[in-house]
């Protein structure tokens, strides 16, 4: 017999054998799937947040924002910087041959989370009529729109879900002023966690004179750096303009940093545990079959097929595991939808998402911790002394 | 404790499987002991700082800064005894590489509102009449060596100057100790003379006190001071929201989301998985010693002790597990640098007990039952009857086999 067709003999017999040392099989498997499940579930955690981040923006589309500052809440632009930036010929005009630029408040407003009297901090956007425009995404869900002048609020999807009290029809006290709930959205992004207003309405009552920044739609994308040359250049602003997919798609770097050191500390120290239970589950299933391998020793099969047999048994085992975890760890996690604190000190909902990527991750972790569970018990049942190992070890 | 010997002659009659197991349980006990770790910073962070002291914030949000007119109508509450205003600067040490929180505040009153802090009077004196002057914590000032004297540059990511820069220049002028030892361990803060910083921002922010920090005589009056103050300034335009200072430093760390859910769930799975692991190994340790155990019978041990015998042998396996991964996650969490406060307190002990408790009871009781069950002849002759796990796994699998075979036929 040649030596593949002894390994693919031993190991088809092999593997028939499981269902006899079922419990002890299932070790592997339940300690696998527990690390893979974790570690799914946590980096679904930051793939979530980074595909809400990023489908926020549009390519052609500048966020601006005062010089050097960490994001919209931090900046400040006054009413005559924000009028003259609009007028930079790189920005697209619309049909009425306006600017396609939104100059945008950000105040940031408490709402507690249900069954908590603590608030959670959820931005109010005050949006110029055009800013609906500059999001092609939007629509609305539930209600109508905001009306000009009057303390109405059309609320995110996502921030309706995550915070208590914001059904259409409640309202709401803000600075010693009741607003009304008018309507609910969906913009397909970060803009979900959010409140939204008039501009000038939300500059009146939460006594601010200027904006925060300018959300506006270029020509063409190539004219971004043209035009911070430009802006820079004038002595009169202090501002910088950043192309809003990037602007979002930067903000979920710091979270998932965290996330992801999280997840490699837990996922290193429960590998630990599943690899010392894989070893004993195939040290045990050596020792099980000693007569067998005696056996197809003295009868003329190689070293070599009684490892592989062995392998193909523990990485078997781990992939199902594997497969088994990220199943358990996309049903339960997969479309949950959770809120956090985002990198501009306000609340950013998304739903976690278990992806392919992230399951073939797991796969590959499965099939490491299987490898070296089973590479000790393999060579200690390569070396079995055929004597020995046929009066039964 | 005479059977100490034959419970742990039984325990590593397999040294291998044994040591494995242990090696198992010891990874998810330390896991265990730094999740909860990590939970109880969540959970009770705040509880040192005790009821003696409310934050008031402007109703909207804490982001929004209360102008100073409100400190005087304040301090009228009764029952207040210090006020002080506290305005978070964001400053950036080293361009972003060093964070620490500062906070611009009255140099006088911070003294009366925090008696926590300590530092000699020449240091409170200074503090007090140079303008530009800041108190570190003493951790704060270990870690970057700061002197008396020492210009701290800061790059506040919110404050301009009126001038258009946002690097502000500070002097060491005093460095502060905590009162008793769970203070000095939260020494990592930095404050700020207001003077400097009111005087040196854009003019259009002049005035801004931030949030009010309050002290109070009886803090079992908390709740009607909270709400004495709020009704105040209720349907003004500077509506406030007033809580314990506890309250207001958990609602910080609420934000972050349901921490102790994804900690929990975590907990759970390791727990799940070392259970399963560790019944499988006690139930075929148990079962192949099953002959033993009949001539432990013989020999005139009742019933009852046969079966202690085994649940004994799992608890101090359990035991030792917990035992060395908890000291493990103790040592692990113990190097980590004061800013990182999470510490294997007593909390985490008892899940950690608790669980040894519960994992006993789950890997240790089916075989400790088999075991009692055991008829000497039987056991003896070589019949004995399949553990409960193994059981419900085989009816489980034939089930399953026969179905298909019904399905092929």
């Amino acid at each position: 017999m040649s030596t593949f067709t002894q390994v693919r003999e031993i190991t088809l017999m092999n593997l028939r054998s499981i269902p006899e040392r079922l419990a002890p099989s299932l070790v592997i498997v339940v300690g696998i799937a527990g690390v893979v499940g974790v570690l799914v579930a946590l980096l679904s955690m930051s793939a979530g947040l980074g595909q809400t981040l990023g489908a926020t923006g549009e390519p052609d589309q500048v966020v601006i924002a005062r010089g050097g500052s960490q994001g919209e809440l931090s900046s400040f632009l006054s009413i005559a910087s924000m009028t003259l930036v609009k007028q930079d010929p790189a920005i697209a005009r619309g049909a009425d041959g306006l600017p396609l630029a939104s100059g945008e408040l950000i105040v940031i407003t408490e709402v507690p989370r249900p069954g908590q009297d603590t608030g959670a901090n959820v931005s109010l956007r005050g949006i110029e009529p055009v800013g609906v425009t500059l999001r092609p995404k939007f629509r609305l869900l539930e209600g109508r729109m905001f009306r000009p002048g009057v303390q109405e609020l059309l609320v995110g999807s996502g921030a309706a879900q995550q915070f208590a009290g914001l059904a259409v029809g409640r309202s709401l006290r803000f600075r010693g002023s009741s607003w009304t709930v008018v309507g609910h959205f969906e913009s397909g992004g970060a803009y979900d966690s959010e409140l939204w207003t008039d501009r000038e309405t939300a500059q009146g009552a939460f006594g601010r004179s200027g904006v925060s920044s300018i959300l506006a739609r270029l020509r063409d994308p190539a004219d971004l750096k043209a035009m911070n040359e430009r802006l820079r250049a004038d002595p009169q602003l202090d501002v910088e303009a950043k192309s809003q997919d990037a602007y979002f798609a930067g903000q979920s770097g710091n979270l998932t940093a965290t996330i992801g050191v999280l997840a490699g500390i837990v996922a290193v120290i429960m590998g630990f545990g599943a690899v010392f239970g894989a070893l004993n589950t195939m040290y045990s299933a050596v020792s099980a079959r000693t007569q067998e391998i005696g056996t197809l020793r003295a009868i003329g099969f190689g070293a070599l097929p009684v490892v592989a047999s062995v392998m193909a048994e523990a990485l078997l085992l781990s992939v199902l595991g594997g497969l088994l975890g990220a199943t358990v760890a996309y049903l339960a996690f997969n479309g949950y939808a959770v809120s956090t604190l985002g990198a501009g000190f306000t609340q950013v909902a998304f739903q976690f998402a278990v992806t392919p990527g992230l399951v073939l991750q797991g796969l590959l972790i499965a099939l490491m911790i299987g490898f070296v569970g089973g590479l000790a018990p393999a060579w200690r049942a390569a070396r079995l002394p055929v004597t020995a190992a046929l009066r039964g070890g | 404790m005479k059977y100490f010997g034959l419970i742990y002659a039984g325990l590593f009659r397999k040294k291998l499987r044994t040591s494995l197991t242990l090696a198992s349980l010891i990874a998810a006990f330390t896991l265990l002991g730094l999740l909860q770790a990590v939970n109880s910073l969540f959970s009770g962070a705040a509880d040192f700082l005790g009821a003696s002291r409310l934050i008031t914030q402007a109703s909207t949000s804490f982001t929004s800064p209360l102008p100073m007119r409100l400190l005087p109508r304040i301090e009228s509450v009764p029952g207040v005894a210090a006020v002080n205003h506290s305005q978070f600067f964001g400053g950036q040490y080293q361009e972003g590489r060093g964070f620490f929180p500062q906070f611009a505040v009255n140099p006088r009153r911070l003294r009366e509102t925090y008696p926590e802090w300590v530092m000699d009077e020449d240091g409170w004196r200074r503090f007090i009449s140079t303008n530009d002057g800041a108190i570190v914590g003493r951790n704060l000032a270990e870690r970057y060596g700061w002197k008396l004297g020492d210009i701290v540059p800061l790059n506040s990511f919110i404050w301009t100057k009126a001038g258009g820069g946002r690097t502000w220049e500070w002097r060491v002028v005093g460095i502060f100790d905590g009162i008793n030892e769970e203070w000095s361990e939260r020494a990592n803060l930095m404050y700020l003379n207001y003077a400097q910083f009111d005087e040196g921002r854009n003019p259009g922010a002049r005035g801004l006190a931030g949030i009010f920090v309050v002290r109070i005589d009886d803090p079992d009056e908390a709740e009607r001071i909270a709400s004495a103050i709020d009704a105040k300034f209720q349907n003004s335009s500077d509506e406030t929201k007033t809580q314990k200072e506890s309250e207001f430093q958990l609602g910080f760390i609420r934000q972050l989301g349901d921490i102790g859910l994804i900690v929990n769930l975590i907990t759970g799975a390791v727990f799940f998985s070392i259970l399963f692991l560790t019944g499988v190994a006690m139930s075929q340790a148990v079962r192949e010693r099953i002959p033993e155990l009949a001539v432990l019978k013989c020999l005139g041990f009742t019933d009852r002790q046969v079966m202690l015998l085994v649940l004994a042998e799992a608890f101090l396996l359990c035991l030792l597990g917990a035992l060395l991964g908890m000291l493990l996650a103790s040592a692990a969490t113990g190097v980590l640098p004061p800013e990182f406060p999470i510490r294997t307190d007593l909390r985490v002990w008892l899940i950690a007990a608790v669980s040894v408790v519960l994992l006993t009871l789950a890997v240790g009781l089916p075989p400790a039952l088999t075991a009692r069950r055991l008829k000497i002849v039987d056991a003896l002759a070589g019949r004995h009857e399949q553990s409960p796990l193994e059981r419900a796994l085989h009816l489980l699998f034939r089930v399953g086999s026969r179905r298909e075979a019904e399905a092929q036929a």
